[in-house]
């Protein structure tokens, strides 16, 4: 019980540590890339964008699964399975690793927008989101 | 003298409890071509779960954050190892992973697949499928298909609160730990349901 309690322990300050990092890791390597300036604005307004799917011919956008109110939990659209809410502010593991900014970003990018997002567009919506 | 009366009284007891349990245990009545059960014993005790649980955390993450994280044992290893080679195309859906993930749940997969998993459904999946069948869908095996054949269109496809037959655990109340008895079922907006 104590050593659980203490791998918790352990975990959760990592995790606190991570937060801190993971943000600040993606914008230097989004800075390396060649983003100058970061424009939150700009993150929201992609965020909320609707982008026709070159197949089915409808329109998708990240609020389709995230849902308008980003501190409330999202539903995938197809599979309903709950997905947690965007903003650190409601859920303090959002944003908080590096490997799963970079994947989900890749995921996401090319079903909602039909490619992978540049650094720039991700530099903006993380900014967007961080702030949350 | 008076110990051994117990003993064999004891045993007895046990013996009849025992022919019992496996009485009521055997309640797939519709389930015939059984030639690969291990016998009365082995189902007995695999009865409680139908299909091996998943403990595998890194599957739970990558596979469960979209969707029911669906036993390894309710597809044969062809049909994994084809699906996995594809995840940019995941049933219309982006699902790539890095190499190193895919790799290993790729190997998760196959290991705990319904040909290599001693379960009751794992086992009746494979005898519903012909060798070289790889079904893609779950749904898509005849033992799913025989299994949920009764259920009217209205409780799952046209059920506002439903939709698709692939939300497991949305009427399996215990399909993530791995049982999918009919006396666990509650379908939403309708209610349990009684197969017989």
């Amino acid at each position: 019980m104590i050593r659980k309690l203490g791998i918790t322990v352990v975990l959760f300050s990592a995790s606190t540590v991570i937060f801190a990092d993971a943000i600040s890791d993606m914008f230097t390597q989004y800075k390396a890339q060649g983003v100058t300036s970061i424009d939150a604005k700009a993150g929201q307004a992609m965020w909320s964008k609707e982008f026709k799917n070159q197949k089915t011919g409808k329109m998708r956008s990240c609020t389709n699964c995230h849902g308008n109110d980003l501190t409330q939990a999202g539903k995938h659209v197809k599979t309903g399975k709950e997905i947690k809410p965007m903003a650190p502010s409601a859920y303090n593991k959002r944003l908080t690793d590096v490997k799963k900014i970079k994947k989900w970003f890749k995921r996401n990018c090319k079903w909602t927008v039909g490619r992978e997002c540049s650094a720039q567009e991700q530099a903006d919506i993380l900014s967007y989101l961080q702030k949350l | 003298m008076k110990s051994l009366t117990k003993i064999i009284t004891a045993t007895g007891i046990a013996g009849i409890l025992l022919t019992t349990a496996i009485v009521i245990a055997d309640d797939d009545r519709y389930e015939k071509n059984e030639r690969h059960e291990k016998g009365y014993l082995g189902k007995f005790f695999s009865k409680k779960l139908d299909v091996a649980p998943v403990k595998n955390a890194l599957y739970k993450e990558e596979c469960g954050s979209c969707h029911f994280a669906y036993q390894p044992g309710l597809l044969p290893a062809r049909s994994w190892t084809k699906m996995m080679g594809d995840l940019e195309n995941h049933f219309d859906e982006n699902a790539e992973l890095d190499k190193d993930v895919q790799t290993k749940l790729t190997q998760y997969l196959v290991k705990n697949a319904a040909d290599h998993a001693n379960y009751k459904r794992s086992r009746r999946i494979m005898n519903s499928l012909s060798k070289t069948d790889s079904p893609l869908r779950i749904t898509e095996t005849p033992y799913f298909i025989r299994k949920h054949n009764e259920i009217p269109k209205r409780m799952v496809k046209d059920n506002p609160k439903l939709g698709s037959f692939s939300k497991c655990a949305a009427c399996h109340t215990y399909a993530e730990k791995g049982s999918y008895d009919d006396d666990a079922v509650n379908i939403p907006g309708i209610g349990r349901w009684d197969d017989d």
